[in-house]
């Protein structure tokens, strides 16, 4: 399945504002950042585990267990937001 | 037609017009609490002089940041006895003293509406997606979050780290 990947702010910067992956049926979101983080060089860098980062899939956040729908959809990272 | 509750936009905002807009022909209305976010043009935390920041642009997630917003004055009125509420919210490239953001509620008693207009502000900090960039006389960089938002969100029974899921409703304890 398809999945459109977007990035925001700092990790936009540093990755582009997205693409998109094909991935296997029982991908997860943490399944996801590993195989992108596996790229190494920029991804590997503001992708890293132990960084701040928020996860939202179809524009809603969740987390790294969340499990993406089979039909695919749209996962964005970006950093803790600081609107207000 | 009925003035939206959410908007993001670049254009600045009228908070007296905002204001009579949200409590028109609501006779129901005993009070309106709003706050106005601006720019400074120093972040007093570091120590820095007045003019340190030069500009501030504000990045969004269109489309998330609208939904998430309406989600959060949806919990506001779950919580609290509001009548209305209103949310703008600029984006761009802003200036020292320019306004970024308000919240406005409004309620039959002020005690709601102090409550739930502070529960957005600190939804909001959290949770909503926008970032800010600032830019220095030694170049641009992104704000920070701070520890102390993702704490102001928890004294309202939600955890900042991972989803907006509410934990269900608690009497703040500031």
């Amino acid at each position: 399945m398809k999945l459109e990947i977007r990035y925001f702010a700092s990790i936009r910067e540093a990755l582009g504002p997205g693409e998109t992956l094909e991935i296997d049926d029982g991908a997860t979101v943490a399944s996801v950042r590993d195989a992108l983080i596996a790229r190494g060089g920029t991804h590997a860098a503001a992708l890293a585990r132990g960084k701040a980062l928020r996860v939202a899939l179809d524009k809603v956040l969740c987390d790294e267990k969340t499990a993406l729908p089979a039909a695919g959809g749209e996962l964005a990272f970006f950093p803790p937001v600081t609107g207000g | 037609m009925k003035t939206p509750r959410v908007t993001v936009r670049t254009e600045d905002f009228d908070l007296s017009a905002e204001v009579a807009a949200l409590r028109a022909g609501d006779a129901g209305v005993g009070g309106v609490v709003a706050f106005v976010g601006t720019v400074r043009d120093r972040h007093l935390s570091h120590g820095e002089p007045a003019g340190s920041i030069r500009a501030m642009e504000l990045e969004h997630y269109p489309g998330m940041t609208e939904s998430a917003i309406e989600a959060m004055i949806d919990e506001a009125a779950r919580r609290f006895e509001i009548r209305a509420a209103r949310v703008i919210h600029r984006v761009g490239m802003l200036q020292p003293l320019d306004q970024i953001m308000m919240v406005a509620v409004s309620a039959a008693h002020r005690g709601q509406a102090f409550q739930a207009c502070e529960f957005l502000m600190d939804y909001l900090k959290t949770q909503a997606p926008f970032w800010k960039k600032e830019e220095t006389a030694s170049g641009a960089r992104w704000v920070d979050a701070r520890s102390s938002d993702d704490a102001a969100l928890a004294r309202w029974g939600i955890a900042a780290g991972d989803n907006a899921t509410p934990a269900g409703p608690h009497e703040p304890h500031p």
